[in-house]
Order: structure tokens, then sequence, then C-alpha cells
């Protein structure tokens, strides 16, 4: 009897489960929100941390200023047939995001461009503190925006995975009340079986024990969440998942993080957020042009990107991916045949939820007078309007606290 | 103009030494007035425990008597007065990181970053990752100074008797943080901890805010170094002569407000503590001209006159005439260090770390006068702090959660752990400091690496999360197993002649060297009842049944317990 779905058989097995009394409160929780309710959206962030040079990645070819200030780092026209990839007669993608064509062409890859912080910091360690802190300008902020948007929604059967980040330290963006999990990799998150260091013995029964005491404090009580976790993935085995529809991730710490999000998905552990980065975009020096470094970084992530959506197959219905990085680059090209730190730049929104096959905000030019100090390209959509949009009409988080003192909340329109 | 401004700096620096000599605070002989501590409802085990654990990194199995042998206060006198002649053993035990020492001209030169051109070459594949090793092997790069710096910070705690000098030094450090992977900043580490952080921390405010403030690693890091006056438009070649910054030549420049707003938010008044932007604008004119010499190649503080705005400021009510160069900035500290607010954040910043999360209000307050009567006298401060009845209160005493940092440094400690240092290739050290400070980075607190200017978080909320207890559970084990080659720990010395096929009276030695009697009974109960279990004791195959305890993991048990998590 080989459960049809594997969503099928964590429901049936974490219900029986139940019935024998022998698992943690948030697996019973999970299985009973999920048997009641239908399946939960997801969103899944990816920040491009060093910032990202937006006019390299979303090609504004048809603007009559591009070719004359980026020398030869510009990305070719698309009628050269190796340069960019035309998407609407204007914008075009880099070549080596080919891989998000058909997602485009499926409208399900949506994009924004001229957009960023309405701070005009060009320290990569600000803007990125700023984006996830969620308050340009402000650095008292002790939460992370996404943070504060998860513990005020209404009424969620909290999973202990609720919003998971893959890297070490948990990310700005998820620090406060949230109870996010930071992860290098699924597979490490148990106690490291003793087994492997001495002799058959298994130390994690006896740190769970420890925690089980009746004490109410932050330390017990995380300390319960652990174990709740650890068993809730041990029982759903969420890394034994194949990647589904032949998809292929790339090589690398991101292509893991993507790979790892999509089990944690298709698991059905309660997941809502996830977050992962993706580092490498600070080209100061012998950036390239439709091959390169930045031509690497690029095929990576857009590989990457379309090996989630493959993967996932039809359950990203449910799924948004928002992709942001801090600032953009300089429009002309520098001494070093690279770019240096800018302004606004381009994000993507992918999944069945996005309006795709648009290019979003409205596009400020690269004349000079048009640029932002006479060198950056301008910001038109603020990184907090999007943002709202995405999280709120997605995820149906309240706006209220995720941006605070932010008023002009006009959407950029990203959400079908 | 020039020379007077040449003999106003020269006396700074005289008075700035002439407060804090090197090798630390001198005890003026025969003033070692002895403390007097008030009563506590702790017991005298629980003091001293409480002692160690709140003013240093936790206790050595030895600790408990030792204190108790030489009496409680005269070890908190020591502690505020530490000895100035240098540690051997703990000298011993740095030898191995060079750049401790070494000027910031001698790093960039030992530790270059690859060139532009090497980069570019790589980035093109006109030169393979095999040429680039040969070019500039790993031993020479940048990143060794960061390893060396964290494996020390570990190397320090663990070993260092001056234990309240360390914690401390680990608090001024976190209070003026620099991010030691921003640009430049990460040749300057060394120089600023030796320089601006460890030669005042139980001296006086004043000249550890200054020395923050003209130290080329707090320039780079918050930008003030290219802060100019608003017109000002960078001459070709002038400033900056290095072949890493050709494009700032002709660009216009201008003011930056970074610097300026981080003095008053983090460094003195704190966020609430009656600042506007038209402050923070009139503050970073003030600090216009305070720049580096040559700042990718190791040069230090200078004033640029011409750099300088040397119009009127205004600044918390006090006007700051025109024409007055670099002291603009002396102004201003003056200015923020005698501001009522800067008493009572710094009171409160260091009550949060030594008493409790939110610190009585009561003890604060007279932190805070102490600051104020003594102009910002540290060791006076920390003196109220370890006089007050709050700090030896029931409330207090393992009210903190320890962060990653303590986590280590107390667990190796509590079991007696040694650190070997081996030569490692090249210049990386390798050993028992760099694979502990590795932990703590796993664990979520990469030594030097805080990105921003607020530091790590001084809060329980911060450290407790479900990833980050499963690390310490994981370190825990790793620890008591002597995974960390270089840095082992004796159980067997530990147990001494504790039976090991009684395992009872093996946890009751281990609970005793590690916890002190602070593990609850339910903890005692728990761990007692592993005992029960087969995996704890390992029975031999012959007839005679013969156990033998499985300490370790015991150990690992008991530095893994919420106990264990708290100082």
């Amino acid at each position: 009897m080989l459960p049809r779905t594997r969503r099928s058989f964590m429901k049936q097995g974490a219900l029986a489960l139940v019935a024998i009394g022998a698992v943690p409160g948030f697996v019973v929780r999970t299985a009973r929100a999920q048997s009641r309710a239908a399946r939960s959206k997801v969103l899944v962030v990816i920040f491009q941390r060093g910032a990202v040079d937006g006019l390299s990645m979303l090609v504004p070819h048809g603007d009559a200023d591009y070719y004359g200030a980026r020398g030869s780092i510009a990305i070719a026209r698309p009628a050269t047939g190796e340069g960019a990839i035309d998407l609407d007669g204007f914008f075009g993608l880099h070549p080596s995001l080919s891989a998000l064509k058909p997602l485009w062409d499926e409208r399900r890859l949506a994009a924004i461009h001229a957009c960023g912080s309405p701070d005009a910091t060009r320290s990569h360690f600000d803007a990125q503190d700023y984006m996830e802190s969620g308050t340009p300008g402000v650095k008292s902020t002790e939460d992370g925006w996404l943070a504060r948007g998860l513990a005020a929604m209404p009424g969620t059967a909290a999973s202990p995975f609720r919003a998971v980040a893959l890297g070490p330290a948990l990310p700005r963006v998820l620090r406060g009340d949230a109870g996010a999990v930071a992860m290098t990799s699924l597979a490490e998150f148990d106690i490291r079986d003793a087994a492997a260091i001495a002799g058959g013995l298994d130390a994690s029964r006896g740190f769970e024990s420890l925690y089980e005491q009746g004490v109410r404090d932050l330390l017990y009580g995380t300390g319960r969440e652990t174990f709740d976790a650890v068993k809730m993935l041990k029982a759903a085995a969420p890394q034994r998942l194949q990647p589904g529809n032949g998809a292929v991730y790339p090589r690398g710490r991101f292509g893991d993080s993507l790979r790892q999000i999509a089990q944690l998905i298709r698991a059905d552990v309660g997941l809502e957020v996830a977050f992962a980065d993706v580092g490498g975009w600070d080209t100061h020096a012998a950036q390239g042009n439709e091959r390169g470094q930045l031509a690497l970084r690029l095929k990576e992530f857009g590989d990457g990107l379309a090996a989630l959506d493959r993967d996932l197959g039809e359950r990203m219905r449910d799924v948004v991916v928002l992709t942001m990085s801090e600032f953009g680059r300089t429009v002309r090209e520098n001494g070093n045949r690279g770019t240096d730190h800018g302004h606004g730049t381009a994000m993507f929104v992918i999944g069945g939820a996005a309006k795709g096959g648009t290019v979003h905000g409205r596009w400020p030019g690269l004349s000079r007078e048009r640029l932002h100090e006479g060198r950056d390209l301008a910001v038109t959509t603020d990184f907090r309007s999007l943002f709202t949009e995405v999280t709120v009409r997605h995820l149906g988080m309240p706006a209220g606290p995720l941006f605070p003192g932010f008023k002009n909340a006009a959407y950029p329109g990203v959400i079908a | 103009m020039q020379w007077r401004a040449a003999l106003v700096a020269g006396l700074v620096v005289l008075a700035g030494l002439s407060g804090s000599p090197a090798g630390g605070p001198l005890r003026a002989a025969g003033a070692a007035s002895r403390l007097t501590l008030p009563p506590s409802p702790l017991s005298e085990d629980e003091r001293v425990l409480h002692a160690l654990n709140r003013l240093g990194f936790g206790s050595r199995p030895s600790d408990l008597a030792r204190v108790k042998a030489m009496g409680l206060a005269a070890y908190l006198d020591g502690q505020l007065h530490p000895d100035p002649k240098p540690d051997p053993a703990l000298a011993d035990a740095l030898a191995a990181y060079s750049v401790l020492d070494a000027t910031t001209a001698q790093l960039v030169r030992d530790y270059p970053q690859p060139s532009a051109e090497m980069r570019q070459r790589l980035a093109s594949g006109d030169m393979t990752r095999r040429e680039l090793r040969e070019a500039l092997p790993p031993g020479r790069r940048p990143a060794v100074i960061t390893a060396q710096m964290q494996a020390a910070a570990v190397t320090r705690a663990v070993l260092s008797d001056r234990q309240l000098e360390e914690r401390l030094a680990a608090f001024w450090f976190n209070h003026f943080n620099v991010f030691s992977q921003k640009g430049a900043v990460r040749w300057m580490v060394p120089a600023y901890e030796r320089e601006a952080i460890r030669p005042h921390v139980l001296g006086n405010f004043r000249d550890l805010l200054l020395a923050t403030a003209r130290h080329p690693a707090m320039l780079f890091y918050l930008d003030n170094w290219m802060s100019t006056r608003a017109d000002r438009v960078r001459p070709p070649g002038l400033i900056s002569p290095a072949p890493a910054l050709p494009r700032l030549a002709g660009r216009a420049m201008g003011l930056n407000e970074n610097y300026a707003r981080e003095l008053m938010e983090l460094h003195t008044l704190g966020v609430d503590g009656g600042y506007t932007q038209q402050d923070v604008t009139e503050v970073a004119r003030c600090f216009t001209g305070w720049t580096i010499d040559r700042p990718r190649a190791g040069g230090g503080y200078v004033f640029r006159p011409r750099a300088h705005d040397d119009g009127i400021k205004r600044v918390l009510g006090h006007e700051i005439s025109a024409g007055a160069g670099e002291r603009d900035g002396e102004r201003v500290i003056d200015i923020l260090v005698r501001h009522p607010s800067t008493a009572r954040f710094i009171s409160t910043k260091l009550a949060r770390h030594f008493v409790q999360d939110d610190p009585p209000r009561a003890l604060v307050e007279r932190m805070a006068a102490t600051f104020r009567t003594t102009d910002g006298d540290l060791r006076a401060v920390m003196t109220t702090l370890i006089i007050s009845p709050e700090f030896w209160s029931r409330e207090a005493y393992r009210a903190k959660i320890k962060t990653p940092f303590d986590v280590v440094v107390s667990a190796v400690r509590a079991l007696d752990g040694r650190l070997i240092v081996s030569p490692g290739r090249g210049a990386i050290p390798a050993g028992g400091g760099l694979e502990l400070a590795r932990e703590v980075g796993r664990l979520g607190q990469p030594l030097y690496e805080a990105q921003p200017p607020t530091g790590y978080p001084d809060r329980a909320e911060s450290w407790v999360n479900t990833g980050a207890l499963l690390g310490r559970m994981n370190f825990a084990l790793a620890l008591a197993y002597n995974r960390f080659r270089g840095a082992p720990v004796p159980l067997d010395a530990l147990l001494g002649p504790v039976d090991r096929g009684e395992p009872g009276e093996v946890l009751d030695r281990l609970l005793t060297a590690v916890l002190h009697g602070a593990a609850t009974p339910q903890t005692r109960a728990v761990l007692a009842a592993q005992l029960e279990s087969p995996e704890i004791t390992r029975t031999t195959a012959d007839d005679r049944v013969t156990r033998d305890t499985d300490a370790a993991k015991l150990a690992a048990l008991v530095l893994g317990s919420p106990e264990f998590q708290r100082r």
C-alpha cells in the first residue's frame, strides 16, 4: 500500500502516530492543521548580498544611454544572438539567465526595475541592515521585518519550521519573535549521532530529558521546541526527497540551500517563510559582459531558481520567490572594468501568484540628468512597497508591523 | 597656526599617555584598599562562583577553593587592579599569534590583498587558482589576521588570570564595534584592540572614546575618513595616492554623517539620549578632516585642515566657535562625555552585561552618579557595580544567558582543558584557539565579525533559538569526547580517584566540578536516571559484571544542560 503522494503519507503517517500517542505536540498540531485547511502559502526570500548589477541582470537594451555608459561591460543587444534575451522589446535577461525565460513566457516570472531603498547609503552593511530591519536610516531597530510580520500573523499553527533560514546564523530579517530556525543543512539538524563519536551512545534522549523539565522559561521552552523540531524533521525526513520532475540544482551552497527549501516545502512541515542568501555580486573589477565573473554568478542564480521551480512543480501555485539586493551599481563602467556601489537595482518575483511576463515599476532612464546623484540608477519603487505587496497579498501578513513609519504603501502590482 | 595645532595635538597625546601607561593601569603603591562587600542572600560558594561567572569566563575546577582561600574581596580587588606585569604563561600561549603586536603598516605589507590586476587575471581565466596560490599563498592572505585575532581572543579568555580585564576588553570592543570584513578594517583590528580598547577598559571613558574616535579602524568603519566639508571636491592625486582608489579623484565629496550618528546613538547618549538630526549634522561638521593618512597602506590618524568645515556649529545647545579646526571634534567629545544621558547609557549597558538583561534602575542611577562625579572613571563605575547589593542579589544570580563565546570558553575552563598551538601552515595558526574560535563562529558569534555598529546583542532572546541550542549540545559532545584536537579535556584527571564503576559517584563529581551545586533537583534526577541506561555503563563480556561509566557522555550532558547555559 504505497502512499500516493508524499503529502498524504505525511498526513496519514503523522495522524497514525498521534493515535498511539508517540508524537510531539508540533507534529500533532501541524498534521491537524493540514487535514483541516488547504496547503499553506510559502514565501522564499533570496538575498543577493554584495549589490547585484541590476543593469546587467535585467538589461535595459532599449534605453538610448545604456550602451554609451557601459563600455566593455555592456550586454549586447538581443539582435546579435549572443546578447540579452529580449523580454518586451526594451528589457532583456542576461544570457546566463536563460533558464528563467520559460517562466517569463508562462507569465510566472515578474521583474521590477529601479527598485531600492529611500536611504542613499552606499555601504553594503548599512544597506543590507536597512533592507532586513525594514527601517531605512534607523539602525536601532532590533528585529527584522519578516519576523515582525510572522509574529503578527493571526491564527497560524506555529510549526517549529515556520520560518527557516539556510545558513549558520539567523539573518537580521528573521530576528525577533518569529521563532525562526537557522540551519546549515537538514541532515545536520540533530544531535550529532554520538555513535559516530563513541560506540553506540544516544545522547539525544539525555539532552531531551534535561529540557523536558516543567520549568517555564525561554531556555527550557526553546529546548523543548528544539527536540520537537528534531523529531518532526526525523518523522518527515525531507532530506530523503529527491528533486522532482528531474530538476537539477547547481553545485554549491546556493543550490544546496534551494534544494533543501524545496524539500521542506514538499514535506509539509509547516514552512511559511524560507530564506537563503547568495554572495559574489560586488563586481568592482573585471565584471565581464555576456561572459565572465558576473555571468558565472548569474548562471548559478538563474539555474538555481529554475531548478526550484521545476522541483516544486504544481506546488509553485502556493509559493512565491522574491529576490532582493541591497543596492545596484554605478551606471558607468569604472577604471577597473567593473562597477562601484550604486542605488536602484532589479528584483524578481516568481510563482503562481506573480503577475508575470511584465517588468514592473517606472523606468527612470539612464540619461545623466535622470541619474541619482548624477551617477546611479534612480529608485522609483521603494523596496518597502514591493515587500509589503508580496507579503500582504501572498502570505496574508498584516501590513502594519512590517515597515514602521512607512506611509506610501501603493503596491507596484507584482501579485496577480 | 600650524605649529599651534601640532602643539595641541602633542599635548593631547601626552595627556592620553599619562592617563594610561602601556601595559595596563598602574595601581598606586599602598593604595590597595580592600573592598567592602554588601550583605548577600547568596552562600559563600555561590558568591565566589557568581564573581567567577559574571566578572570572568567561568570557573576552573581549582578556582573556587583558590578564591575562597585568598578571600573574595581580595580577589575582586585584584581583578579591579590587575597586575601590570605580563603573565608569562599567557604570553607563551599567545606567542604564535604574531599579528597581535604588528602595526597596521606591517600587516598591510605581510598580508596583502590580491591586487586588482591579479583578481582580474583570475576572473578572466588568465591566471589559474594554483598560480594565485603560488603568487600569494593562503598564509599570506588578509584572512590570517582575523583568524589569529579570533584564536587569541579565545586563548586569552580561557587562560588569563585577569578575567575581568578580558571580559571588559570584549565588552568595550563590542561597544565600539568595528567589522573586520569592511574594506581596510581587516588590517587595522589588531592595532585597534591593542591601542584604542585595551589600555582604557579600567581607565577613563573620555580617553577610551577619544582613542576610538581617532583610530583608523573606527574612522574607516564608520566612514568619517572620507567626510569633508560639504563643498569640497577631491583634487586629483592629493588625498589618495593608493592605486586602489584612483576613481575617487576629482569626485565631489561631502559630509558623511555615519560616525556622528553612531557616536551619539551607540557610543555615548543612546538612541533616546536627547539629540536631533540637526545635532547629527553639526557633529559631523565638527569631525570633518579627522581622517586617515594613506588608509590602504596602514597610515595613522591625521587631521586635514582643508577638508575641515571651520564654520560655527551648535551641538546639543553648546556653541562651537569658528576656526578651532581639529579641536572641534575634541569639544564634541567633551560635551558628550559630560552629558547626563551618556552616564546613564554607559551604566545601563554595563549593568545589563554584568547584572541582568533588565538591570535595576536604582543601581544604574548610582553607577551613573559615580560616572558623573569621577568624570567617567570606569574603574570607579565598575567598583560601584561590584559593591552593590543588586549585583549580589538572588535575582541576579545565574540570570544571564551565556553567549556562544561564553559557552565555549567556560566549558573549556570547567573541564580544565588545555590549548595546544601547533605550527600550522604558513602564518595560519592551527590548534585549540582557532578550533574553538571557529566553534564560537558556528554557534553564531564570529569574533571581530559583527557587521552592524551595534555589535553583538546582550540579551537572552538573541542567543536562544532552536538551531543555536542544538549547536550548543553538539559542541558539548564534541568537547567532552575530545574532538577538538587542540583543546583536549582531561576527564581522567578531573575525576581523580572516583571509582569509574560507580556511575553515581562519577556524576556527583562532574556536577560538582562543572555546575557547583547549581543543578536543579530535576536535572540531577534526570541525569541519575540516565545512569540506569545501559548506554552509560559498559558491561564487560565475562561473567564478572564490571561497570565502566562513560564519563564523556555524562560530561557532555552536563555541559549541554540548561544550567550550564547560564552564568
